[in-house]
């Protein structure tokens, strides 16, 4: 048997949070009298996480781009003819990778910035890490549904601990309502177990589950990546949870846990229940135009700079939702790329709030204005990040917006007509975003001595950027990848 | 009929505890307080040794001309009942120590229990079983006022002694009307009797004489007063082994003196009403609760419920499922009251929750470790208790009964708030003052019991298939 190269990307942060423990309570390091930490522990988790993003970069380099179907596949029985099942293919490779890449980042924008705690959040981090990569490599059901659900324990001691001043009610509301959620896809999978007689996912694809049953399991599933894309009307925990969340766990919570949602429409949804799908798709349109509509407007009239971005991002989820369910090829691969591209941008636009959080200690809006006379490189990075989630050509935010609505455009015109509002209110709200913040005169006098973006900001933000522009101009570099698994997820609706 | 090699295949456990109980009451009449500190050690050692000869004995037997029938099925209950049991008897040590209490009857009374859960799980008549469930009773009431100087303790030793003399009277109230319908109180021939209302009537008083040995709705008032009433190591206790015993053999009484094959099958209804009456009030009930053990109390009942789905679903279906769970349960159950027997401040145990404010930043161990286990016992993934649940929601679905795993679904999920507000209270509040050390025993159930939850998460496949097999068993 090969070296099993996705278990340990997926398990090297879980080792490392178990080496930083054991290093800790051996030494027996000292918290000092001020209440801060030995903050060497940051960097070890920083070590840890960059390591195993080198590791993901083997498994890229293993991965055969011109393969099909699953790759590096890793197999050992669990129990009951469940196995835990490794597996990857092009729209899951690329999400490692984002994760792989997103941790560490998130780790360096947290130096300096949190100082409480550090062990606990190195380690929450690292978990976290663990579980997000093992949801993209999951090929069992079970499998996958212990990775998914176990990721929220880290997220809910991230914003709990670390978060703002009403983090207990978020972190609550946004654990609850994705258990609700999840609990309900759990009892769908127990049925698939059941009728189809495995929870391998492969063979699942292959098992026609019939008419009446899918419209159960659906829903079932669509509860689950429901929330946790989310999807209007079911989003309302994502603006608490990002606005109390610090900056590091709201870059991994917009940048990777949402797309757990699109990626299991994908996986799952379409190719095990596709008669459902078929079905569900005015439904999923109509909501979706409804989330990226309403949710641009509710972006609009924010005071509150995070919130602003969380909005916009459940406005974003609604493309990725509306290529999916447009069932063409061109509509699914814009929507893989929206996930990658959102995962960039949004990314970005946190951590940029956070810069500013972190000199001001404010997300007000009006606390702001002219940025741009004392933090020029500041305000070139943040017109970037707002053109890119606006759409602008030449940056990947246009290439997965316009994708996803000719996607749409094939299969409904009118969706695509509300969901191209959508783009219109975005660059209402952004660019309104921008002008607050960083044009016009300096009001608050506080911020006559800001400092500009420093080297560490820098070292977070400048990745993104690359990526977000390189993304923009050759989209063909993620087509390449992803084309196999878009026609894949496809296969079974387009067949019947 | 008296053959000695039957007989101790059926039940050697049953006997190596009554001779060892007899035995203890003698030397602790000859050596009076010099046998407090030893009889823990014997207690737990002859308890480890009756799960040993359970284990021997796996397949059992028949003995008694049918008096008593030991099933594999029923010998992996005596395992788990008598393990946890000895592990409660050892954590008791310290906590009775400090308290002044250490009495050698403690350690007997709970031979006695363990007799008690023995004798039920190898009856196949209704003699059998109410000598058992009587014998476990007994003890348990008198354990419960163990304190007997503390109000409180005497006030649930009372109020169990008197719910449990109603339960147990509708017991046997129950046991008499099908004896007079059936002619007979051997399972097998109930199970061949023709169905009548009168029948019927007795099945259902049974049934709610059981419902309240395991506390479930709507026979489950006692557990919460009881629960915090009672010294802490008699409730680690009550809440393992007596309810493994007891849930165990409501199933194996349903299954086999009720089997489904009759008309009795209108037996999973009423299950499953209770199941989910038990869920819903535990799930509710454990809100607004501040003390630990009041709040493990309803999470108790809860569990029971969940449990009850996996006896509702039937043999086929739910037997293997119910030992999973269950062993789930108590394996988490041992570890968290170890963690209650752990909150111990100058001047004596502390209880509410409160208490374990930010224990993080003292004792990350303690405190990771509880998060586990409260994690196990919650159902969530990355513990044994997922696949705990897991199994009780195939049950349930393979029976088809999907308003109970609605049901299921949704009190998880309000189980989970109060769970998370615990692990909220432990990770995220100012801290409070440090806990003074317990004794060995204690830390280290908690730490093994985190631990285990965790191993049989991966590991799960050769006890889960032990479990099918022995459940598969009971088919036959």
């Amino acid at each position: 048997m090969d070296f099993p190269i996705l278990s340990a990307v997926t398990f090297l942060p879980l080792a490392g949070a178990i080496l930083i423990l054991l290093i800790k309570a051996l030494t027996g390091a000292q918290i000092r009298a001020d209440g801060t930490e030995d903050d060497r522990v940051m960097y070890a988790g920083l070590l840890f996480s960059v390591a195993t993003f080198i590791v993901s970069i083997v498994m890229f380099l293993s991965f055969d781009l011109n393969g099909t179907g699953y790759q590096l596949v890793e197999e050992v029985d669990w129990f009951s003819g469940i196995k835990y099942k490794m597996g990857i293919d092009g729209m899951s490779l690329l999400l490692i990778l984002l994760t792989t890449l997103l941790t560490p980042i998130a780790l360096i924008a947290s130096i300096g910035s949190i100082n409480k705690r550090l062990t606990e959040y190195v380690v929450s981090f690292l978990v976290l890490e663990t579980f997000m990569i093992g949801v993209f490599c999951a090929l069992d059901l079970v499998v996958f549904y212990v990775f998914f659900e176990a990721g929220l324990i880290p997220m809910f001691i991230i914003i709990g601990v670390w978060g703002g001043i009403d983090r207990i009610y978020a972190s609550f509301k946004f654990f609850l309502y994705t258990l609700l959620g999840s609990l309900f896809m759990l009892a769908a999978v127990v049925y698939m177990y059941l009728t189809a007689g495995t929870s391998d996912v492969v063979q699942l694809e292959q098992y026609a589950f019939d008419p009446g049953a899918q419209t159960w399991l659906w829903l079932a599933f669509f509860a689950s990546f429901a929330v946790k894309l989310p999807m209007w009307p079911v989003h309302t925990w994502l603006p608490d949870a990002h606005v109390q969340a610090p900056t590091a766990g709201s870059v991994i919570l917009a940048g990777i846990l949402l797309k757990m949602g699109g990626y299991g429409f994908l996986r799952f949804s379409l190719p095990m229940f596709p008669d459902a799908s078929v079905m569900f798709q005015p439904f999923v349109f109509t909501i979706s135009v409804i989330a990226i509509v309403y949710a641009s407007l509710v972006a609009w009239r924010q005071t509150d700079m995070k919130k602003l971005i969380a909005y916009s991002s459940v406005a974003h989820m609604g493309f990725v939702t509306l290529g999916i369910f447009s069932f063409t090829e061109i509509g699914v691969q814009g929507a893989v790329f929206q996930m990658l591209s959102h995962g960039l941008i949004s990314g970005a636009l946190f951590l940029i709030v956070g810069v500013v959080y972190d000199r001001m200690h404010t997300r007000d809006i009006s606390a702001y204005g002219g940025l741009v006379h004392r933090m020029p490189v500041y305000a070139t990075l943040f017109m970037l990040f707002t053109m890119a989630n606006v759409g602008l050509p030449g940056t990947s935010g246009f290439v997965g917006e316009i994708l996803t609505m000719v996607g749409a455009f094939q299969a409904n015109t009118w969706a695509a007509a509300g969901a191209a509002l959508g783009v219109i209110f975005s660059a209402v709200y952004m660019l309104t975003l921008y002008r607050r913040t960083v044009f016009g005169e300096i009001t608050n006098p506080e911020l006559e001595n800001i400092q500009d973006v420093n080297t560490k900001e820098l070292i977070c933000l400048i990745p993104l950027a690359i990526g977000t522009i390189l993304l923009g101009i050759l989209p063909n570099l993620i087509f390449d990848i992803t084309r196999e698994s878009s026609l894949h997820a496809l296969a079974q609706v387009a067949g019947g | 009929m008296f053959d000695l090699e039957t007989i101790l295949t059926a039940i050697a456990p049953e006997v190596l505890l009554a001779a060892a109980g007899l035995l203890g009451v003698t030397i602790g009449a000859f050596l009076g307080d010099r046998f407090n500190g030893l009889s823990f050690k014997f207690g737990a050692l002859v308890l480890f040794a009756a799960a040993a000869l359970a284990g021997y004995h796996w397949e059992g037997g028949r003995a008694f001309d049918g008096l008593v029938e030991t099933s594999s099925y029923a010998n992996f209950a005596k395992v788990v009942s008598f393990v946890s049991g000895g592990i409660a008897l050892l954590m008791a040590e310290g906590f009775l120590r400090r308290h002044e209490t250490l009495r050698y009857e403690y350690s007997l009374l709970i031979i006695f229990a363990a007799l008690g859960m023995g004798m039920i799980l190898s009856s196949a008549n209704f003699m059998t079983l109410y000598l058992g469930v009587e014998t476990l009773s007994l003890s348990s009431y008198v354990l419960a006022s163990f304190h007997r100087d503390s109000p409180r303790s005497s006030e649930a030793g009372l109020k169990y002694f008197v719910l449990g003399a109603l339960a147990s009277g509708l017991l046997l109230y129950g046991m008499s009307l099908v004896y007079g319908f059936s002619g007979s109180t051997s399972y097998e021939i109930v199970a061949e009797a023709e169905p009548t209302m009168g029948l019927l009537f007795g099945m259902v008083l049974m049934i709610t004489g059981l419902a309240f040995k395991v506390s479930a709705a709507p026979m489950h008032v006692w557990t919460p007063d009881v629960y915090e009433g009672s010294p802490s190591p008699v409730v680690a206790f009550f809440a393992t082994a007596p309810k493994m015993a007891s849930m165990v053999v409501f199933a194996i009484v349903l299954y086999t003196a009720f089997p489904q094959v009759t008309a009795f099958e209108n037996w999973q209804v009423i299950v499953g009403i209770i199941a989910a009456a038990s869920m819903i009030v535990g799930a509710f009930g454990a809100l607004p609760q501040t003390n630990l053990k009041r709040l493990l109390g309803y999470s108790s009942i809860a569990n029971m419920g969940y449990a009850l789905v996996a006896v509702a679903a039937g043999v086929q279906y739910g037997a293997g499922s119910l030992l999973i769970f269950m062993t789930a349960y108590v394996i988490a159950s041992l570890g968290l009251f170890g963690g209650v027997l752990s909150m111990r401040r100058e001047g004596g145990m502390v209880e509410d929750i409160n208490e374990l404010a930010g224990l993080v930043r003292r004792q990350p161990g303690l405190a990771s470790a509880l998060t586990l286990l409260l994690v196990s016992v919650s159902g969530f993934p990355l513990a044994f208790g997922f696949l705990g649940k897991l199994a009780v929601i195939q049950a349930g679905v393979s029976s088809g009964m999907w308003p109970l795993v609605i049901i299921l679904v949704l009190s998880s999920v309000i189980a989970m708030y109060y769970y998370l507000r615990i692990v909220k209270i432990m990770w995220f509040d100012e801290q409070a003052e440090d806990f003074e050390p317990v004794d060995g025993w204690v830390t280290t159930t908690v730490y093994i019991s985190a631990l285990v939850s965790v191993a049989l998460l991966i590991f799960v496949a050769p006890f889960s298939e032990l479990a099918e097999t022995v459940a598969a068993g009971l088919i036959s």
